[in-house]
């Protein structure tokens, strides 16, 4: 199993006389000092605006800054020069939605996603929707936290686009993307994937996914906050209109009419998060010495343990699928939500949160997700490759003590 | 465990006006969406005063614990005087000072109580 935590300086801090356990990465993933000493390096040697100036600095800076264009292209088998930067996987989907999608949609048309995704996947659609005249429609949930994609075919019927989350926030589930892509394709619908939580954590291959858009988080994959990644297929640029313009977008401006760049940078106005870039680029590279596949049998190996563990403490319910698919591999990620009979969500975070376990609680911005299962909201811990066995262990002992503490039961 | 204080446990294993009121003038439906606490409260006043006062809902300790201690001291009180209640007298009640996130849900009883205070 990966053991790392040593090159993560907020996992040696302490909460009280407790180590910190955290185990909310599916919110935000902690940093290694590799990414932090290049983001401080950067400020302190060449920190200067990029594409503008001649001096070195700004040489070196919009070197690095394009550098890491490369590395997330390589990361996920795309071109560079179809990967746009953004603040995160939100900002991305709405770029898709009411860069691209609005121009691409008719009135009447029909939208597709599911009852799992996260609200940045689901309410920018809801606006466009309301805007436009258009059609929504939800593959629902199904057994064991997983799509029903059995009338997927009928479900398309007049759909335009497709847009849904690899792999669930909430749940954990894997959606088969490939299987659903295929269906879609046969009725050249457009897909947009929500990767936030897979990109960096299962390897991920645009051109064998199939999609039309990936949108995705650095600050989830080891990279700072501030930084996420629109890829969008090479054609689809096309049609797309920025949702911010100014400065370095553009090509010339005169006083009434200006005229734009190529994409990418035609969909990056203003100066960017260059600190946050060249941290991400440093961590996709730490995060491919690791080696993904590694990353994955570790996720697998915390995912059964935890499953395992959690499954023998009483009142306990976890959602989502269970481990393993009938037909054998990974049904789910490390990304376990729970609820204790007759503790509020709150309460078990708060008493987890005071021994140093970081835990999130309430619904993890997918509130029709929860409302579809019945509750007000849950506790979920979510791993990465920092986490080990022991920090599951803990959070164990942690929902143990908490059990104690309201209901006075000892297991 | 410093939040869990005893006091707070107590209330809310055995809360103080816990349930409905036969002939309410006021029932107000409040939550807090970020994360599920719910409250109804039923008001009756009489004159300026609040005559009596319960609550129902799910939602965590804190809430009602807040809940119990918060609709105890408001019985009899003016309009006013309940209307004038804020943050630190909450705090006060409850002898515990939570972080932002959970000083949503200690409030959430005295915001629904104020609300069916200006409706009636």
């Amino acid at each position: 199993m990966i053991n790392i935590k040593r090159d993560f300086p907020i996992l040696q801090t302490k909460v009280g006389d407790h180590p910190l356990v955290w185990l909310d990465s599916a919110s935000t993933s902690q940093k290694p000092r590799q990414v932090l000493e290049t983001m401080d390096n950067y400020y302190q040697e060449y920190n200067a605006n990029i594409h503008r100036s001649v001096y070195s600095l700004s040489e070196k800076a919009t070197l690095a800054y394009e550098a890491t264009r490369k590395e997330v292209a390589k990361f996920i088998g795309a071109n560079p020069s179809e990967i746009v930067f953004t603040r995160g996987a939100t900002e991305a989907i709405n770029l898709v939605v009411f860069g691209f999608a609005k121009n691409y949609l008719k009135k009447g048309d029909a939208i597709l996603l599911t009852e799992m995704e996260h609200h940045a996947n689901l309410v920018p659609w809801q606006v466009l929707a309301r805007e436009k005249g258009l059609k929504l429609k939800f593959i629902p949930l199904g057994k064991e936290g997983k799509l029903d994609l059995s009338h997927l075919d009928k479900l398309l019927a007049g759909v335009k686009l497709l847009s849904f989350v690899y792999i669930s926030n909430v749940l954990g589930t894997i959606n088969p993307v490939e299987k659903i892509v295929r269906v879609a394709k046969k009725k050249k619908i457009i897909v947009c994937l929500d990767g936030a939580q897979a990109v960096g954590h299962r390897p991920v291959d645009v051109e064998k996914l199939g999609v039309d858009f990936l949108a995705f988080s650095g600050h989830k994959m080891l990279g700072p906050t501030g930084t996420g990644v629109l890829w969008a297929k090479r054609e689809h640029f096309e049609k797309m209109r920025p949702l911010i313009y100014g400065g370095d977008m553009i090509e010339e401006v005169r006083l009434e009419t200006s005229t734009f760049q190529e994409p990418p940078a035609k969909f990056e106005a203003g100066t960017p998060n260059i600190a946050g870039i060249v941290g991400l680029g440093e961590a996709i590279k730490y995060l491919r010495k690791i080696k993904v596949e590694k990353i994955v049998s570790h996720d697998e190996e915390l995912t059964k343990y935890a499953l395992g563990e959690l499954g023998k403490i009483k009142d306990l319910t976890i959602y989502g699928p269970p481990f393993a698919k009938a037909t054998g591999g990974q049904a789910r990620a490390g990304v376990i939500s729970f609820n204790l009979k007759s503790i509020h969500p709150h309460d078990v975070a708060q008493v987890l949160g005071e021994e140093g376990i970081c835990v999130r609680s309430g619904h993890h911005c997918a509130m029709p997700l929860h409302r579809k299962l019945g509750i007000e909201g849950s506790v979920r811990a979510s791993f990465y490759l920092y986490n080990t066995k022991e920090d599951i262990d803990k959070l164990v002992e942690g929902i143990k003590k908490v059990k104690w503490i309201f209901t006075g039961k000892k297991s | 465990m410093d939040l869990y204080r005893e006091k707070i446990l107590e209330h809310f294993e055995h809360p103080n006006n816990y349930g409905k009121l036969d002939n309410p003038d006021v029932t107000i439906h409040d939550f807090n969406p970020l994360c599920g606490d719910e409250i109804y409260v039923d008001l009756e006043i009489e004159k300026n005063k609040l005559k009596n006062i319960r609550f129902r809902g799910l939602g965590c300790a804190l809430m009602r614990a807040s809940a119990s201690l918060v609709t105890e001291k408001v019985k009899g009180m003016t309009k006013e005087k309940i209307i004038a209640l804020d943050k630190e007298d909450i705090e006060k009640l409850l002898e515990i000072s939570p972080g932002p996130t959970r000083t949503k849900c200690i409030l959430l009883p005295l915001e629904a109580i104020k609300k069916g205070l200006k409706v009636k």
